[in-house]
């Protein structure tokens, strides 16, 4: 068999595809839960980067695996809880106000790092602790399937797991449900009572928390260290793997898996002189054609909902300072 | 004094915002370095210390004018486009593969070069800024997606169809010296690139603030209903805004090549684009502000390698001071409560000023 084909169907490349597809999937879905809150969250990389830094850095220095879970996901909610102040207290826009938080990211987890080792690339110095791998007992006998689903990160599996989570989260309770009345439509939810800068906090909040789970899984499980700007744009992928998933829970995960299965083939690829770019650009292609197939069909149940054509140009009250040449800001 | 700085407000706040940076910067400095008074002065001074450093400042300056300005005109008219980094790049590999298997006398091979690049980039503005006007998709997620599509294309278009393989690492075959925009300082890598920079910056002035479709481009940015009803085509408005917004990008990326590296020799996205932003946010969306926040960006960063090199701080100072700028602009809250007291203050003494005139 062609080597190619007989490496994409071997057990160990689908094992690969769930290893790259976690730290997607993670941040897929909180760029999802804040789409569906109103805006989009394009600050999970440095959301990421700050989780995957603090779980190394405390779990180098306390010894403990529970602390460095908890470090993470404060520093990711707490990146989520700042980009929240900045966007619905300080009324910077939410966008540039992300792009600003991971620019602060990249620079303070690099500054902090060398403060702590002394070093500018990575971790790799401490003693720093990983997420247990774990095997699934009845699984792990089954041949194919074994060699496939088992022995993986554990947080591999709280990232699946987080999958129906997400669902019954945003789909089945009232938070969720609020989340998704201030998404659609922030006037009509505060008209019935909704406090709509609390629920958007919390959507950012969240959007943390999955991100920083993602963060923490590429420090301290997919590698061991942490190393400058590991994220690699994982948090800018995310944001097309929710786009392409539709912001729901199977959509992503399917997305996410493209995704994956598009990176861990790259690599294979590579090695065989055929153009991997082509194939890489693939997953992005389907993406801004699946979103201009989702907003046609949005603008389609728009227009039959009688609302005006062109109503969608409203991107409400975004602020973008603009220039005012010899007048000052009136 | 408070109807001046009610009338300057913004550049007062921009330059609050800029101190306050750099004091936390100082702050980090002394938090981190074994001899501050020495990294701070090489952070400061360091780049105006010798004729190359200077040179470096401008020289980097060139792409982030260009992009700065590009990014400007979609934010004009509130469009959150972020191609400008896939454009600058896109274009760039494109313009290299056309001065590569083109022959031509010089001034008319460059020329054509920049048309080629900046064709490519207004294509690249036109997708996202087609599919918001016209279908409402998200301009933030397409020009994204519009990004990753440019870089892995200009990779493909170059390491495998004009790849110098004698060259030893991954790079384009050289231009030809006809297709180079010239260098005009011994010593220094200083190319005319700054001065075509310079000129769209003031072009693109020209644009937004003395021509129809320039105040069409700000109305609908400005209010998008008031422009609709005002009678302008906001679906074009907002396509042009992206095109011109991609073309100047594009040009930026080609201008580049031919100045600089004269070969293309970029694996990864250099992340002019992304710079773009962060001068647009500086310079308020004013192509001329965008000039001098390009400068002083372009200084801050060659500051940044000097204390890398020189003296015991990561130049990633520089991302940290960036962000709390950007920050403290953005924030429309920043120091509204003082102008507002001050408004006040003014109103009153106007008022007892009509008051006295009355009686």
């Amino acid at each position: 068999m062609n080597p190619l084909l007989s490496s994409i169907f071997s057990t160990g490349f689908a094992f690969a595809i769930l290893r790259v597809m976690t730290p997607l999937l993670f941040p897929a879905l909180g760029v999802a839960v804040s789409d569906l809150a109103g805006s989009v969250n394009i600050a999970l990389e440095g959301i990421m980067l700050m989780a995957a830094f603090f779980g190394v850095i405390v779990s180098a220095f306390t010894g403990s695996l529970f602390l460095a879970l908890i470090a993470g996901l404060a520093a990711g909610i707490l990146m989520g809880a700042l980009l929240g102040y900045f966007h619905l207290k300080m009324k910077a826009d939410i966008i540039l106000g992300a792009i600003a938080l991971n620019m602060f990211a990249a620079g303070m987890t690099i500054f902090l790092l060398f403060l702590f080792t002394g070093d500018k690339g990575s971790t790799s110095s401490l003693q720093s602790l990983v997420f247990p791998s774990i095997e699934i007992p009845l699984l792990k006998s089954i041949p194919i399937l074994g060699e496939i689903f088992s022995g993986h990160n554990i947080l591999t599996y709280v990232a699946l797991l987080f999958v129906p989570l997400f669902y019954v989260l945003m789909f089945k309770t009232p938070l969720g449900l609020r989340i998704r009345a201030v998404g659609q439509n922030p006037d009509a939810a505060e008209s019935v009572g909704i406090n709509v800068d609390k629920i958007k906090l919390y959507a950012l909040m969240l959007s943390g928390l999955f991100g920083a789970l993602g963060g923490l899984y590429l420090s301290m499980g997919y590698v061991s260290w942490f190393s400058r700007d590991m994220t690699a744009g994982r948090g800018f992928i995310a944001i097309a793997a929710a786009t392409l998933g539709g912001n729901m829970p199977i959509g992503i995960l399917l997305a996410s898996l493209l995704f994956g299965f598009v990176n861990s083939i790259a690599i294979y690829i590579a090695s065989l002189n055929v153009p991997s770019e082509l194939i890489q650009m693939i997953p992005y292609l389907v993406t801004i054609i699946a979103l201009a197939i989702f907003a046609i069909r949005a603008q389609r149940v728009k227009i039959k909902v009688g609302g005006e054509i062109h109503e969608h140009f409203d991107t409400g009250d975004a602020a973008i300072p603009v220039a005012d040449p010899g007048k000052g800001d009136s | 004094m408070e109807k001046f700085i009610l009338k300057y407000f913004t550049l007062i706040r921009t330059l609050t915002a800029i101190l306050v940076g750099i004091i936390i910067s100082v702050v980090l400095i002394y938090l981190i370095s074994e001899m501050p008074a020495y990294s701070i002065k090489q952070f400061f001074i360091g780049p105006l210390l010798s004729k190359g450093r200077f040179a470096n400042v401008i020289e980097n300056a060139s792409p982030m004018i260009f992009c700065g300005v590009a990014i400007a005109i979609a934010f004009q008219a509130k469009q959150f486009n972020i191609g400008a980094e896939g454009a600058f790049f896109l274009s760039a590999a494109v313009g290299t593969a056309f001065a590569i298997s083109t022959n031509m006398p010089t001034v008319l091979h460059i020329i054509m070069v920049l048309v080629v690049a900046g064709a490519t980039g207004a294509i690249w503005g036109f997708i996202p800024g087609f599919m918001k006007a016209r279908w409402g998709a998200s301009e933030l997620v397409a020009s994204l997606m519009m990004n990753y599509i440019a870089y892995f294309g200009g990779l493909y278009l170059i390491n495998y169809h004009f790849r110098d393989k004698d060259a030893g690492y991954l790079v384009s075959y050289k231009l030809a010296e006809t297709a180079w925009l010239p260098q005009f300082m011994p010593g220094t890598r200083l190319h005319l690139g700054i001065f075509l920079a310079l000129i769209f910056a003031f072009l693109g002035y020209y644009f937004l603030y003395h021509t129809t479709s320039g105040y069409e481009i700000r109305t609908t940015g400005h209010n998008q209903k008031f422009a609709k009803f005002g009678g302008m085509n906001v679906i074009k408005v907002i396509i042009l805004a992206q095109v011109l917004s991609g073309m100047i990008a594009g040009i930026g990326g080609a201008t580049e090549i031919m100045g600089l590296h004269r070969r293309f020799n970029w694996q990864s996205l250099p992340g002019y684009g992304w710079d773009g932003v962060i001068v647009a946010i500086i310079g308020r969306n004013h192509p001329i502000f965008i000039i001098f926040a390009a400068l002083f960006l372009s200084y801050l960063r060659v500051g940044g390698q000097i204390l890398n090199l020189m003296a015991d701080v990561p130049s990633e100072l520089v991302l940290v001071i960036q962000s709390i700028i950007i920050i403290l602009i953005t924030a429309e809250a920043f120091l509204s409560t003082w102008k507002n007291k001050i408004t006040i203050k003014e109103a009153e003494r106007v008022e007892v000023g009509n008051e006295s005139v009355a009686q």
